[in-house]
């Protein structure tokens, strides 16, 4: 019986969330493909992590555990994954499309000679016939394909499925890493200040445009998102900001930067160009607060105020910090 | 050093998007095609490998229409000493058949970085890089946005969620370059007109069957008509009820 595998990903001792998502997906298949959910993952000392796949929707968890691969190496990684994928048999192997599920899932396809199908937002099988639904020119289009080679792959796009929870008792099997040659390793990594909340898993993104004039005038967007509670907010920029220097590229949102599909995201004194749109079209609920009532991003937001953002987002962010501290 | 550079012609992310009737592709009637612009980041690391070496020959190369002549002569205006075009009358949208058409290239012309851009912005799949690296058996490191090169270990920095990764890795290796990396240099008129010179050779392509075949091509729903709530300050509490009691997100 062939299995559905997904690749979970854990950093620092953490199970990531996204791959319990991904856990979501693998049920989907196994449903109509049938077979079981086998998760591996790689890394030193992942017990805690393991455990958690298997009492979170995991059949079987493999854990590739050693020293070796305290560290990510994309190379080596995958030549270990690809092995295992071979020994439980899996028809599909998923992963979430993170950082980490880009450069490792599509090595691991080549190994195995395979397609991967990125950055999916639904999975089928059908009559044993592997299928996916993917965003495409930066999700002005979407879509669908069917695998014609074996296994499928897929990475599964951030909060778009549900993370697994319960339906536990699977088995953890150990496996050691191997100590091979490494092409390539990670040798630090540098921690973003604070303990911000990542763009792509946050709940609420908060994103600042050029309507805000300069740089320090962030502070009104990053009190915003903090009114939200600890770790729920993360800030975004558009494009134009991140080019001011105003923001790091690692905040901006759009077909050159971040694709975000959050729960809430929170536009501010951004125009809505086609390519920003790109990043955020997907978000649940979409709020922009422009002074310009024609500005384009009021024709995708569900809501929006027409104002001066300097005096609309402290209004905004006084409701919402009463609005959650009154639960 | 044999420095290789991927290279994607891609429609200008400007681009609004028409299904053809096929349902399959996109109808490219007013399209205007560019070089991919991830593209410009690994093609402007090349000329800086080349440039902190002294030596090497930089080869762009791209799988893709007759009209690619176009973003290789700008290649080659922006730094590649010279050009392969490998023709091919379909949108190439798979990974896994582009990576087999170029690895058996790279086979028989080695080179010790082939960089990429770490996505193509028509079929997003940020994939090719690591793809190719695991048929090669090179190194990998994906999305870069900054690379030294010393004692011939590169050292590359990416964004992970919430932290940037600080990577080494030998060569030879392949690249995918994200923004940040580098500030490409644009052409200018000397450089466009010693292009012309330059070699580019054409020949086509040997693709393999793709490794996923389309069902349908659509456009993504339409957000219902939004509303504005209202203007300025006063708006704000309107707001806040429809966040809590419609879109339920607070
Ligand atoms: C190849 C390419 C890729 C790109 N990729 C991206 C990308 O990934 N992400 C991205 O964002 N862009 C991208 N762009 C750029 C994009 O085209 C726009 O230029 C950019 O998004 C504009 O940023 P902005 O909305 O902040 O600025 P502007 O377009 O200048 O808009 C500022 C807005 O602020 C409003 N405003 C001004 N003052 C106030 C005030 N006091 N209160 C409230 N509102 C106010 C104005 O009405 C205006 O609507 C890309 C462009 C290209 C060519
Ligand atoms: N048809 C192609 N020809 C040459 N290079 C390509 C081609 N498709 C993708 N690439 C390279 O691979 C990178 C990533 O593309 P992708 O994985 O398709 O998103 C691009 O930025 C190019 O550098």
């Amino acid at each position: 019986m062939s299995n559905i595998i997904v690749i979970a990903e854990i950093r620092g001792g953490a199970l990531k969330r996204p791959s319990l998502e991904a856990v979501t997906a693998a049920q989907q298949l196994a449903q109509s493909a049938g077979g079981n959910v086998v998760a591996i993952a790689c890394g030193s000392g992942i017990d805690a992590a393991a455990n958690e796949l298997a009492q979170n929707g995991a059949a079987k968890v493999v854990a590739i555990d050693g020293a070796a691969f305290a560290n990510y190496s994309g190379d080596a990684w995958a030549k270990a994954i690809a092995e295992q994928v071979k020994a439980n048999d899996g028809a599909a192997v998923l992963m979430a499309h993170t950082a980490m599920g880009k450069d490792l899932l599509p090595r691991v396809s080549g190994l195995l000679d395979t397609g991967v199908i990125t950055d999916v937002v639904a999975v089928s099988c059908d009559g044993g016939s592997y299928g996916a639904k993917k965003p495409v020119f930066a999700g002005k289009a979407t879509m669908t394909v069917k695998a014609t080679k074996a296994p499928f792959c897929a990475t599964i796009r951030p909060n778009n499925f549900a993370a697994a929870s319960g339906g536990g008792g699977g088995e953890v099997t150990k496996v050691d890493a191997p100590a091979d040659d490494l092409l390539s390793v990670v040798k630090e990594i540098i921690a973003a200040g604070g303990d911000k909340t990542p763009l792509q898993e946050a709940k609420v993104v908060v994103s600042g445009g050029r309507g805000l004039k300069e740089a320090g005038n962030f502070r009104l967007i990053e009190d915003l998102a903090a009114a939200f509670g600890p770790g729920v907010a993360a800030v975004g920029a558009s494009r134009a900001v991140v080019d001011a220097g105003w923001r790091p590229h690692s905040e901006q949102v759009g077909q050159t930067g971040k694709v975000v599909s959050p729960p809430l995201y929170i536009a501010v004194g951004i125009s809505g160009a086609i390519q920003h749109l790109a990043g955020m079209r997907t978000a649940r609920t979409i709020v922009a607060i422009n002074k310009d009532a024609d500005a384009p991003i009021f024709k995708v937001a569900d809501y929006g105020i027409v104002g001066d953002a300097f005096e609309v987002v402290p209004a905004l962010t006084k409701a919402i910090q009463e609005a959650v501290a009154n639960g | 050093m044999d420095i290789v550079v991927c290279i994607k012609r891609v429609p200008a992310t400007d681009t609004a998007i028409k299904i053809a009737a096929d349902g399959k592709s996109i109808d490219p009637t007013g399209v205007s095609f560019e070089m991919n612009a991830y593209d410009e980041f690994a093609l402007e690391q090349a000329r800086l490998l080349k440039e902190q070496l002294g030596e090497g020959t930089v080869t762009a190369i791209t799988i893709g229409p007759k009209d690619a002549q176009k973003e290789m002569r700008s290649a080659l205006a922006r730094g590649a000493d010279k050009a392969v075009l490998l023709t091919t009358d379909q949108w190439v949208y798979d990974g896994a058949s582009t990576a087999q058409a170029l690895a058996a290239w790279l086979q028989q012309n080695p080179a010790q970085i082939v960089l990429c851009g770490k996505q193509a912005t028509d079929s997003d799949n940020n994939q090719l890089a690591a793809n190719l690296a695991a048929r090669l058996g090179m190194a990998c490191v994906t999305e870069v946005s900054k690379l030294e090169l010393a004692d011939g270990v590169f050292t590359a920095e990416r964004d992970i969620e919430g932290a940037r990764e600080v990577v080494t890795c030998k060569t030879p290796t392949v690249i995918s370059c994200n923004k940040g990396l580098n500030e490409p240099r644009p052409a200018n008129l000397k450089s466009i007109m010693a292009a012309k010179k330059k070699p580019l050779e054409e020949s086509p392509a040997d693709l393999p069957a793709p490794a996923m075949e389309i069902v349908s091509l659509e456009l993504p729903p339409q957000r219902a008509e939004g509303k504005i709530v209202g203007e300025g300050a006063a708006a704000v509490p309107a707001l806040i009820e429809l966040l809590r009691s419609e879109a339920k997100v607070i």
